[in-house]
């Protein structure tokens, strides 16, 4: 199977956001980035079934030069090659300006079986990345997939719902598929991986020569840290302290003790 | 303008977010002086529309079809692209559910238009709509307009806006409208299979009266029992947010937000929770919420009642510690 895979880099989890001049993005510098948590489980999904069914992985990344390292980890992981589209400044797309770009990359890899997703970026959080993708280049697509099986050219697929609820799909190859997190248990690099990657094949493409670009659909005005819906009461002090002052207002002033 | 608002059910049952976002368009429709019209989609969904005629709504649109009776993508999809086609609105809302998230982004793509998804809020400004949706796992929200020709897509979170505030129909009830899609089998290629549950849930959180919550910030599972014992000592339960159930260390009928339980208990305790949106949308109704992280910048502060800023690991201990002195005495 050739299987491409999507990620996105984006701010570490604990890194401090603040926002840039001119309050379109945030600040990047002095911040730390990772590869985005979904989009590690569509890797590790990508890989496991290429170990199954053989064929190769190839990550796509569509981001300013720091993406690269995020292609960097997929193929120290396992993926056989990697895609970047360079675009620094990838925050003004739109979603749908966002998917039409990796489309653009995708489609100039003939014989692409399957291409999966993450749910969404925890950056932008659009997560309409991978419907939109299936959309663009006329695939199938189903989402929240939480088991694949593949067999004489169709996916039996187990689809998350609502409150519990599950269901079993079954979609033609080729197909888009947009994985849940918690899938599977993602892999570690290993050292060889490490090593074996330094000589495997990054692309660089640059959007703009892409020729896809559209007039955007939205249009951020501004971005801030949210107002508060409710008054929080900080209690400070030392552990036994805060511990003695939130027993205390529990019982006396929320009476829920 | 034109709202129409797409509602959702499986097999004749409502996905109460509808409601939610059927009430936001109902005063989107007052600020801006708009239309407002519902649409139900199945097949054999008359009884649906009728419920849906009886709140404030110029009419009511049934959709139906035998290839829609089961939810896919591409039936849903090719329906609404119709039913856009020939009832003209310049705005779409939908529940942003799992069901919307899966079949949304590819209508509107399919229009060429694009959609604002997971608004937390709207706001009527100057002639135009505001959309406020939240970035960056919540830590920043941000302000949106659509751009260019309508139509246009939004979809609202689970919880966002309020359902007990939907107006009833003025006159009674509104007008119910058959509206005829054209479907062909060969156009639909996801083939549904059945529904299921996973066993059986173990535990009803939403019938505790309080519960302990733990997120990312517990770090390993031997440091559980902790926050297990501090759950028993006040008489509650234990749950935690996706990420603690998608390493198995706590199983997933534990879990808290869009794809666990919503729950609204009298007192809720989140431990090292930082508080992104998927969980916060099953807790966020709980009376009083405590949150205790070491980020004093976490988007869980946002919605407590009390928050306290430090290690999870020295206030658990120091908290059982006061809950057994206040217990004994």
């Amino acid at each position: 199977m050739k299987i491409v895979v999507c990620i996105k880099q984006v701010p570490a989890k604990d890194a401090p956001l603040a926002m840039a001049e001119g309050g379109a993005w945030i600040k990047e510098t002095d911040i730390g980035f990772e590869m985005n948590e979904p989009d590690a489980y569509a890797l590790e999904e990508a890989l496991r079934l290429k170990e199954k069914h053989g064929g190769e992985v190839i990550a796509v990344s569509m981001g300013p030069e720091r993406s690269k390292q995020a292609i960097k980890e997929a193929l120290a992981k396992g993926a056989d090659r990697g895609i970047h589209v360079a675009d620094e400044r990838f925050y003004t797309l739109d979603p749908l300006g966002a998917a039409r770009s990796i489309a653009a990359a995708i489609r100039r890899e003939p014989g692409v079986d399957l291409i999966l997703t993450g749910l969404q970026s925890d950056d932008q959080g659009f997560g309409q990345t991978g419907v939109l993708l299936a959309e663009l280049l006329g695939l199938p697509h189903a989402t929240i997939i939480m088991q694949i099986d593949v067999a004489d050219g169709r996916m039996k697929l187990k689809r998350e719902l609502e409150a519990g609820w599950f269901q079993w799909v079954e979609l033609p190859l080729p197909a888009l598929l947009s994985i849940q997190s918690g899938i599977n248990k993602p892999r570690y690099a290993t050292l060889k991986g490490i090593m074996a990657a330094k000589k495997k094949e990054i692309v660089s493409v640059v959007r703009a020569e892409l020729g896809v670009d559209a007039p955007a659909t939205q249009h951020i005005e501004r971005i801030y840290v949210p107002h508060k819906s409710k008054k929080t009461e900080m209690l400070t002090g030392s552990p036994k302290e805060v511990a003695a002052k939130l027993v205390e207002k529990l019982r006396r002033e929320a009476r829920v003790l | 303008m034109k709202i129409l608002v797409i509602t959702e059910q499986r097999e004749g049952n409502w996905n109460r977010a509808s409601f939610e976002t059927l009430s936001a368009a109902q005063q989107m429709a007052a600020d801006a002086g708009a239309t407002l019209v519902a649409a139900v989609v199945g097949k054999g969904v008359a009884a649906l529309a009728g419920e849906l005629s009886g709140f404030q709504v110029e009419e009511v649109l049934q959709i139906e079809h035998d290839l829609l009776e089961k939810y896919t993508p591409d039936g849903y999809s090719l329906a609404f692209a119709q039913v856009i086609a020939h009832e003209k609105p310049e705005l779409v809302l939908l529940p942003h559910t799992y069901q919307v998230r899966d079949f949304a982004p590819k209508l509107a793509a399919s229009l060429g238009k694009g959609m604002i998804a997971d608004c937390v809020g709207c706001r009527h400004e100057a002639g135009r709509f505001v959309f406020v949706r939240q970035m960056f796992q919540g830590k920043t929200a941000v302000d949106v307009t659509f751009q260019g020709e309508p139509p246009w897509f939004a979809s609202f979170q689970t919880g966002a806006f309020r359902a007990d505030l939907l107006k009833p129909h003025a006159a009674g009830k509104a007008p119910v409208r058959n509206v005829n899609v054209e479907l062909k089998p060969e156009q639909i290629r996801t083939k549904p299979l059945e529904l299921f549950r996973e066993a059986k849930q173990a535990v009803d959180l939403t019938q505790a009266p309080i519960i302990v919550a733990i997120g990312r910030g517990i770090k390993e599972p031997a440091n559980i029992p902790q926050a297990q014992k501090l759950a028993a000592l006040l008489g509650g339960e234990l749950a935690a947010s996706r990420p603690i159930c998608d390493e198995g260390w706590l199983p997933m009928d534990r879990q808290i937000g869009s794809s666990g339980q919503t729950v609204a208990p009298k007192l809720y305790l989140a431990l090292g929770i930082s508080g992104a949106i998927q969980h916060v949308v099953g807790m966020k109704g709980s009376r009083t919420i405590v949150a205790i992280n070491k980020d004093a910048n976490a988007p869980i502060f946002e919605v407590a009642d009390y928050g306290i800023v430090g290690d999870i690991f020295e206030i658990i201990p120091a908290l059982t510690e006061e809950l057994e002195k206040t217990k004994a005495s």
